[in-house]
């Protein structure tokens, strides 16, 4: 049976009616994907059906671990070195800034990146997807911000790659994300793509996200001005980190 | 309602961790806040289960706490832990652990002290391939008796759903398991500022 997977249509068809509903609702919207989201299937049995408990952070959750150059070393931003040849495939810088919803820097804080070789291929064993393993790219990075919240990340351009949500399920090409704020409520894993992909509207992933406006906060741009000349193409890529307190004034704002 | 003035930028939207963060994230010493043989080491671990009560053994959970004497860490060096031998490494208060092929998890830690006289607890983050954002929530203990009585989360909690929040005290350890849906839903929280 598994080899039965649904057709494409079939999801995007789900995808749709769900974005439509969210549509005609904005004031439902935190910015943040549906839990709840069938069309990425993984997702049915692995979101709680009881409202989460909404309650005061304690100083626990005001604070976030601290990092720095003992956890990090300078030269782990560079995914490009980390083995005795060059990976193969279009060299890429990704450079932004950690912002949070006031738009002041997250300043000396983790951010770790993993992600696709060229071919679309992860180096985990869970990775059957038959595309080459690149023996000079592994696909992990880390980093710490600056004081102006900067951090730049030199890496490969990941491949999209197959995967069996439903038949014929492509990703977008993207790079995981995982940020740490100045406090535990702004902790954030997330993705980010490349502009103008064509698959964006066939992912279920993508498409959890039912805010367009939101969804686009989700996509680095190209930035001529970040090239190094004769040598990388520039992305880059703002994070906002407001923790749960801002997306909720958010959709308060909304009901007026 | 003006408030949004006061935030000009808006939320990075989540994204699933996906199923590939094996290799990225979990760390040597991510589990072992502390060395195994000091003495005030306890050991916290459970199982994450989904909808349909199987474990889930793509999950990562992180912890982060307080020490013993209630303090927030701010000591650097959570990633490194381990590398110049555990015991000469301070305790940094944040954990990772990937759960196994049988959706089981374990730290090695110590019992957060009360932080400001309130119920002790750590916060336990969740994340997994199938859940679009982590999931966060509190693992109190059992024998806080007096301070649990008081607790505003606790007492905020359907009746029915508290122990939810409470980690089962066992010979090993405490064990604290997270049900993503279902019978015997965990309760995860949201916080307000």
């Amino acid at each position: 049976m598994a080899d039965e997977l649904e057709p494409q249509t079939k999801i995007s068809t789900e995808i749709a009616a769900i974005a439509g509903a969210a549509a005609a609702t904005p004031a439902n919207s935190t910015g943040h994907p549906r839990r709840d989201y069938a069309p990425y299937r993984s997702s049915v049995l692995r979101h709680p059906t009881h409202e989460l408990v909404r309650v005061d952070p304690e100083e626990v959750e005001r604070v976030s671990p601290a990092f720095g150059h003992t956890d990090v070393d300078l030269l782990e931003s560079d995914l490009t070195i980390q083995h005795t040849g060059e990976p193969l495939g279009e060299r890429i810088t990704v450079s932004g800034r950690v912002l949070d919803g006031d738009g002041r820097p997250v300043r000396h804080q983790l951010i770790e990146i993993w992600q696709a070789n060229s071919a679309g291929r992860y180096v985990h064993k869970r990775d059957q997807h038959p595309a080459p393993l690149d023996p000079n790219f592994t696909g992990v990075g880390r980093a710490i911000t600056g004081e102006d919240g900067s951090y730049r990340f030199v890496t490969i351009k990941p491949g999209p790659y197959p995967w069996r949500n439903h038949h014929n399920a492509w990703r977008p090409a993207h790079i995981h994300f995982s940020l740490f704020g100045t406090a535990f409520t702004q902790r954030l894993i997330t993705q980010m793509y490349f502009p103008g992909d064509p698959l964006f509207a066939l992912d279920p992933i993508y498409q959890s996200v039912t805010d367009p406006e939101a969804r686009k906060r989700l996509v680095s741009a190209y930035d001529h001005e970040a090239n190094v000349p004769e040598f990388s193409m520039g992305y880059s890529w703002d994070i906002v980190l407001t923790g749960s307190r801002s997306t909720w004034m958010e959709s308060e704002h909304d009901h007026d | 309602m003006t408030d949004e003035s006061t935030t000009t930028h808006r939320q990075t939207p989540s994204q699933t961790i996906g199923p590939f963060f094996g290799y990225a994230l979990p760390y040597d010493g991510g589990p072992e806040l502390v060395p195994g043989n000091q003495p005030t080491a306890i050991r916290l671990y459970g199982t994450v289960f989904d909808g349909a009560g199987n474990p889930v053994p793509d999950a990562l959970l992180e912890i982060w706490q307080a020490d013993d004497e209630g303090i927030l860490p701010r000591e650097l060096g959570s990633l490194a832990r381990g590398q110049q031998g555990s015991a000469a490494d301070a305790f940094t208060g944040f954990g990772r652990c990937p759960s196994t092929r049988a959706g089981r998890y374990g730290f090695t830690t110590v019992k957060p002290g009360p932080v400001s006289g309130k119920a002790p607890y750590i916060l336990v983050t969740v994340f997994a391939r199938g859940m679009t954002q982590h999931l966060f929530t509190r693992c109190y203990f059992p024998d806080e008796v007096d301070l649990n009585a008081e607790d505003t989360v606790l007492n905020a909690v359907p009746a029915d759903r508290r122990h939810t929040l409470i980690a089962v005290r066992e010979r090993a350890g405490y064990r604290f398991d997270i049900h993503l849906q279902g019978e015997g839903e965990t309760v995860f929280l949201d916080f307000d500022d």
